[in-house]
């Protein structure tokens, strides 16, 4: 990772259900290896299970500072931020990465740090994209939640995070399926694919067939389903 | 038909749409909100589509008996809660014989209770759910390319016998996702010779109506209802078995407690305990006979529910209590772990054959 060119904040949003919170946890311990102080911010106020919060374990023995709603994961049901998330703009020697609730819905949340991030501008804000979704499985549809999610936001994309993965039953082949479409979004957004990821099981089979490919580990999943978590 | 990813709540959506329901009314509530979400981006796209975020919980049911009363596919989702709100619309549709499909997304109670998974509704949903004597169907689906397939099914046997069909859901199979094929199959339509059409003058007017004003009157509408759920209990009724050829002990489980059963019964067989399952797929009308069979077999039943115990009364009704039944169940919006039931298991096993 050539440091200089990594931007201090990293904003992952998208379509919800495309893999955010899972890339957005990868990304953060993956930058603690390279810089001393790392936080990740879940801001979603939208989704109410399944959440980066549930990453708290591994995310705390890596020394990443999770900034998370107090009531993540509890029964209350309101969607609320905490003060802490001001340290995300505020606190500039401190890496940022922030998972962003899904849809236009979830970006608004976002809208409150805009001003302050795109002041500092040295941010990268990544649209993650999954051509198995079916909201988003054409490539307009696709542009069109894109500009939904900048409008609520107030901030512009500046790359696109292929993830288009059918979860634990994702093959090599439907990966390899989904670059075109990647492309055609690249097309229609003048936004560049930055990356494709998939799950880690896959990453040997396709790393010489594809550019800029990483391989994601599932710290957040579906727990209760015992051997599907073996499989992903 | 390639497969795509999605949400149990999303999949619903898309399946009604693909049985023809062109109109959805419903009122946000965690963890179904995605019903609405994903009915509001696709329904202004399809021809005829009508997408209306209610007032609130009771005018939406109110909106489904107004369009079920002019024969037109039509459909509300909620959460505990809300299908609470719902209640009563629920018994006038009951009451009018219309044929709706209704979606509850069970999360913890009583009360506003909390907006993690639950299957607590399970005496609500299969004993009518408003006032009245009166049956839904109840279909409990535990895999989200079942929520697909179960979601045209519940259509397809409101109109068969004009009643509301509900899929009875919970939190985790409404938030989970996984692969689906969107393959329906062919979509079943019925006449409707008695759905509010206009009669252009030309026949005499449909009358859509729960208020009888004659007590004889309304027995008769009732004893009518009860034959046809007699009909519906004798061929309607589904299950599914998993590992029962030599079972000594049979869990019962609907939804998602029969996911994490399945787990557990792979790992007590890897131990040399003879476990297995029946796995209702109808909640109502229950899988009576498929039961009583298995208690001619299995020394012992447990049931495991996200509750604290409501299934457990109709498999003991179902075997006429003439086996144990134990009960492992978590609730408030807790998942029996398959440890939970490993403990059961053992205690199962101990009961003389």
């Amino acid at each position: 990772m050539d440091r200089k060119a990594v931007k201090r904040v990293t904003v992952f949003a998208g379509h919800y259900g495309s893999g955010k919170t899972n890339i957005a946890v990868n990304y953060a311990l993956e930058q603690k290896e390279h810089f001393d102080r790392v936080a990740i911010a879940d801001l979603d106020i939208v989704n109410p299970y399944f959440r980066s919060k549930d990453a708290t374990d591994v995310l705390n023995e890596k020394g990443v500072r999770l900034i998370s709603s107090p009531f993540a994961n509890t029964n209350v049901d309101t969607p609320a931020l905490p003060a802490e998330a001001y340290a995300l703009v505020h606190d500039r020697e401190c890496r940022a990465v922030i998972d962003v609730g899904g849809d236009d819905r979830g970006a608004l949340a976002l809208g409150r740090y805009a001003p302050d991030i795109k002041a500092e501008d040295d941010y990268e804000a990544l649209l993650v994209i999954n051509m198995y979704r079916p909201l988003t499985a054409n490539a307009r549809d696709c542009a069109e939640i894109m500009h939904e999610i900048e409008n609520s936001a107030s901030i512009p994309f500046t790359g696109i995070v292929n993830n288009s993965n059918l979860g634990s039953a994702t093959t090599a082949e439907d990966v390899l399926e989904s670059i075109e479409y990647a492309n055609e979004v690249s097309r229609l957004t003048g936004l560049p694919v930055k990356y494709t990821c998939v799950r880690e099981g896959l990453y040997e089979a396709l790393k010489d067939r594809i550019e800029n490919l990483k391989p994601i580990r599932l710290y957040v999943r579906q727990s209760f389903d015992r051997r599907r978590n073996e499989d992903a | 038909m390639p497969k795509v990813l999605m949400k149990g709540n999303e999949a619903m959506a898309e399946a009604a749409i693909m049985a023809g329901c062109r109109h959805y009314f419903g009122y946000p509530i965690t963890p179904q909100t995605e019903v609405a979400a994903y009915m509001a981006k696709r329904m202004p796209k399809i021809d005829g589509g009508v997408f209306l975020q209610a007032e609130s919980e009771i005018a939406a049911i109110n909106m489904v008996i107004g369009v079920a009363s002019t024969g037109k596919r039509v459909m509300t989702s909620s959460s505990s809660p809300g299908i609470s709100l719902k209640s009563e619309g629920l018994s006038y549709l009951a009451g009018c014989d219309l044929p709706a499909l209704v979606v509850n997304v069970q999360r913890g109670g009583p009360g506003l209770g909390g907006i993690q998974p639950s299957q607590s509704d399970y005496f609500q949903a299969t004993r009518g759910g408003g006032h009245g004597d009166y049956h839904m169907i109840v279909l409990a689906p535990s895999s989200i390319q079942e929520m697909v397939s179960l979601t045209v099914k519940g259509f397809d046997l409101a109109d068969k016998y004009r009643m509301t069909s509900m899929i009875l859901a919970d939190g985790t199979m409404g938030q989970m996702m996984e692969p689906v094929s969107l393959d329906v199959g062919e979509v079943k339509t019925y006449e409707k010779p008695w759905a509010l059409t206009g009669t252009k003058c030309e026949r005499k007017p449909n009358i859509v109506n729960s208020l009888f004003l004659k007590p004889d009157e309304l027995e008769i509408f009732n004893n009518e209802r009860y034959k046809k759920y007699a009909e519906i209990c004798k061929t309607e009724a589904m299950h599914e078995e998993y590992r029962m050829e030599d079972a000594e002990i049979c869990i019962v489980a609907f939804g998602i407690a029969a996911r994490v059963a399945q787990n557990a019964i792979d790992e007590a067989r890897a131990r040399g305990i003879k476990v297995g399952m029946i796995r209702p797929i109808t909640v109502w009308p229950f899988p009576k006979e498929a039961l009583a069979k298995a208690a001619d077999k299995v020394k012992a039943f447990i049931a495991v529910e996200l509750n604290m115990g409501q299934m457990i009364e109709d498999v003991e009704l179902a075997i006429r209590c003439r086996k144990p039944v134990l009960f492992c169940g978590r609730s408030g919006g807790m998942i029996p772990t398959t440890e939970d039931i490993a403990v059961k298991i053992a205690e199962a096993a101990q009961i003389g054959g």
